[in-house]
């Protein structure tokens, strides 16, 4: 076993260097975790590679990849309310997917426990949108606890996960992308010597997990209650914490102070490190239900409070609203511009900002000696020998020759980088799975362009087949490409139902023959010629066609390949 | 102590990921609290990949980011990205040390953009008034190993005071998978001597 996996399972305590998506592994085996159900994606895939590492029969959690993020929620809130402390772990648009089933499990019993842990994406660094998840808590109902460091993300899981144990509440643990990646010495505990008791301990008198019409509101009522036990928890949290780094004295004659929460607290106190200036800072790590008490008293003791938040105002409006209820005539300060709406809270952003409202405190600076300089952007683009590339290449030529004015459609996955030079093939991206219905709302109406549309074999599972299944319905004039690669590729090479490495694999081929798809084909993505042909067909084909297009991904087969012979040269060496 | 920042970068693929390993390793064990990143969004596909590793005191490290125009020491191991790191984060008086790859981008192969050659790397570095120190090794037995020739040119100077030779060798033979470790050490040895 590796000293990492040694690490991760060790019993006493111990202090380590580690990545915050690798603490939060730590933290979940101290704090009993039973259950843990995923979909792969940034930044969250290394939650899983540290929990795989760990050698099966050593591993004291049942960890498995779902077909897609509602379904890993639903694995999650199962094992629950069979009384086993569970967690489920996604990327932020994730939670779209997992929502029908997210949104209604607040009003439930979570008996044993459920921690729903997001990687939310400020700075859109590997996602389609920056979308706030911390909206999307407050409509759960779900308390959201926001880690600013690795350290803090350990911490903080014990403790949201306790709470969610002793609440049976579900709890949204809002990590964001450089927190998950973060690094830092953690000081961590030891594991208690726990008894993981299997025991399917689900148990309903009547209607308490049945939540339809009038049966939802006492539901709802159980939910507030709980959320109000939530608030009063954060008054003594320690999650909450008030930083006075340069003393708490007047400047000018007045009191100032700043509420701000995750990352950007960070950024604050390296400013403030920087000013010198005496400025409290109220850093939230419980930011949803607010802790009244605390944000009130923090406004009383001040004569002007910057509320900075990192994205969408949320704790902004609420404070606001909170200081006008109870009369309070602090001045409140916020972001003015929608810029600072978007983007991460980097220190140099959060000096700059503040300059406009306390220069005293933070002298603008001039703007760097950024003397445009001509530096060459490096795009990600697909791997040498990517089957996708071969694909695109000869569809490319195809179009061009035969069907000019073809809309091309993309989807999630490595294949979305078709979109940019020189294949620019996918034209309209939304999220996963969304191809198939996007190209069959372009084919209504529609007898003067083909509509081809694409899709990867993961994103076949995880969203694509009602789509998919609407085209054969409605017999759409749409060719679809499955760009099938056998792994999902871009988040790190992570199995899939196709794959084999989970149960028996369920084939696409299979599964589109059993559907009643009239046209489907099937080629290797290198045979060009023969790609085309196929292509052609499809596209001159009356209705919905199908043209499989396969090859492994080269970078998965080449770090096999490698380990394969690493193995066999052990093997052999141990022979001799 | 004021923090002392050091900002890595590559391309996706050349192993960035031992070098910030093995130098967040080594300051840790030359007895500095550290704060690092990694910025991969989708680095498996060439795309760019960057290390922030920030050292000093514990209660002076904030954020693990390096702020723009803030690096002490940038470490690269292709030329482009050498150049695209000292442009935007190194600090006045700093010193950037890089392997002298060169992995030419979409946008260079298309003939949209340059690609900067050695003496661009000069000047950029010389308005900074900083110091500029390439590697390049004729018969690198593997492209994978450029990591380890950089490390064991800045194991030749002690560019962060207390991070020796001894402790950057040590940390990579830790680090360095079972198989290549042979092969690592004289690679490493190679560009230590190498020095000019």
């Amino acid at each position: 076993m590796s000293k990492f996996a040694d690490n991760m399972i060790r019993k006493d305590a111990w202090t380590g260097l580690m990545m915050g998506n690798h603490a939060l592994v730590r933290a979940m085996i101290e704090s009993g975790v039973m259950v843990a159900s995923a979909y792969p994606g940034s930044p969250t895939p290394e939650i899983a590679a540290a929990i795989e590492i760990i050698p099966e029969e050593q591993r004291p959690l049942h960890f498995e990849w779902s077909t897609n993020e509602k379904v890993a929620t639903e694995t999650a809130f199962g094992a629950s309310i069979n009384g086993h402390l569970s967690v489920v772990f996604f990327k932020s648009v994730g939670l779209n997917v997992a929502l029908d089933s997210a949104v209604q499990l607040s009003m439930l019993d979570c008996t044993g426990g459920l921690v729903v842990i997001i990687g939310d994406d400020p700075g859109a660094n590997s996602s389609q949108n920056e979308q706030d998840n911390r909206y999307t808590g407050r409509m759960m109902m779900m308390p959201i606890f926001e880690p600013g460091t690795p350290g803090e993300t350990y911490s903080m899981f014990m403790e949201a996960a306790e709470l969610s144990k002793k609440l049976k509440l579900p709890v949204l643990f809002r990590m964001t992308t450089h927190v998950c990646h973060a690094r830092e010495l953690i000081d961590f505990g030891a594991i208690p010597d726990y008894e993981y008791d299997w025991t399917p301990r689900f148990h309903a008198e009547g209607l308490e997990y049945w939540p339809i019409t009038a049966a939802v509101f006492p539901l709802k009522r159980k939910a507030f209650a709980k959320l109000a036990a939530v608030e009063k928890h954060g008054l003594t949290s320690p999650s909450n914490r008030v930083f006075s780094p340069n003393g708490s004295e007047p400047v000018k004659g007045r009191r100032l102070g700043v509420i701000t929460h995750s990352i950007p607290a960070y950024s604050v106190l390296e400013c403030l490190d920087l000013s010198g200036s005496s400025i409290d800072v109220l850093k939230l790590g419980i930011t949803f239900p607010l802790c009244e008490e605390l944000v009130l008293n923090f406004l009383r003791e001040h004569d002007e409070v910057f509320i900075l938040e990192e994205l969408d105002r949320i704790i902004e409006h609420e404070i606001k609203a909170m200081a006008f209820d109870n009369g309070i005539t602090t001045k409140i300060l916020a972001r003015p511009d929608v810029e600072h709406l978007m983007h991460e809270f980097v220190p140099e952003r959060v000096w700059e900002l503040f300059s406009g409202f306390w220069p005293e405190c933070f002298a603008p600076k001039p703007p760097r000696n950024a003397a445009v300089e001509d530096v060459s952007p490096r795009l990600a683009q697909m791997c040498p020998g990517c089957g996708h590339r071969s694909a695109f290449f000869a569809i490319r030529e195809l179009i061009d020759e035969e069907f000019p004015t073809t809309i091309t459609v993309a989807d999630i996955g490595c294949h979305s980088l078709g979109s940019m030079k020189p294949y620019e093939m996918g034209s309209v991206l939304l999220c996963m799975g969304h191809s198939n219905g996007t190209a069959g709302g372009m084919a209504i109406g529609n007898d003067s362009r083909k509509v081809v549309c694409f899709i990867g074999d993961s994103t076949f599972f995880h969203a694509g087949l009602p789509g998919i299944i609407n085209n054969i319905l409605y017999d759409r004039n749409v060719t679809l490409v499955i760009l099938e690669n056998y792994t999902t590729a871009m988040t790190g090479h992570q199995p899939h139902a196709a794959t084999g490495e989970i149960g028996d694999k369920i084939k696409i081929v299979d599964v589109l023959e059993a559907l009643g798809v009239k046209f489907l084909r099937s080629v290797d993505a290198y045979m060009q010629d023969k790609l085309k042909d196929h292509m052609r067909d499809a596209m001159n084909h009356d209705g919905f066609g199908i043209v499989i297009a396969k090859h492994p991904c080269m970078l998965k087969f080449i770090r096999d390949k490698r380990k394969r012979a690493a193995a066999t040269k052990d093997a052999q060496a141990v022979n001799r | 102590m004021k923090s002392y920042n050091i900002f890595m970068s590559g391309v996706g693929g050349q192993g960035i990921g031992l070098l910030g390993e093995v130098m967040i390793q080594s300051c840790l064990a030359a007895g500095y609290a550290v704060l690092g990143v990694d910025t991969h969004g989708l680095a498996q596909r060439g795309g760019v990949v960057v290390s922030h590793l920030r050292i000093g005191n514990r209660e002076k490290l904030f954020t693990p980011r390096i702020t723009p125009g803030e690096a002490d020491l940038i470490i690269s191991l292709e030329r482009l990205e050498a150049y695209r790191a000292i442009v935007n984060y190194m600090r006045d008086g700093g010193t950037a040390i890089y392997y002298d790859a060169e992995q030419q981008p979409i946008h260079v192969r298309m003939g949209i953009s340059n690609y900067p050659d050695t003496t661009d790397l000069e000047q950029a570095v010389a308005d900074r008034h900083g110091k500029l120190e390439r590697v390049y090794i004729d018969d690198l037995p593997d492209v994978r190993m450029q990591n380890t020739a950089v490390l064991g040119r800045i194991a030749s100077f002690e560019l962060v005071e207390g991070v020796t030779g001894d402790i950057i060798r040590e940390q990579l033979l830790e680090i360095s998978p079972g198989a290549s470790r042979e092969a690592n050490l004289r690679v490493f040895e190679q560009a230590s001597a190498a020095r000019a």
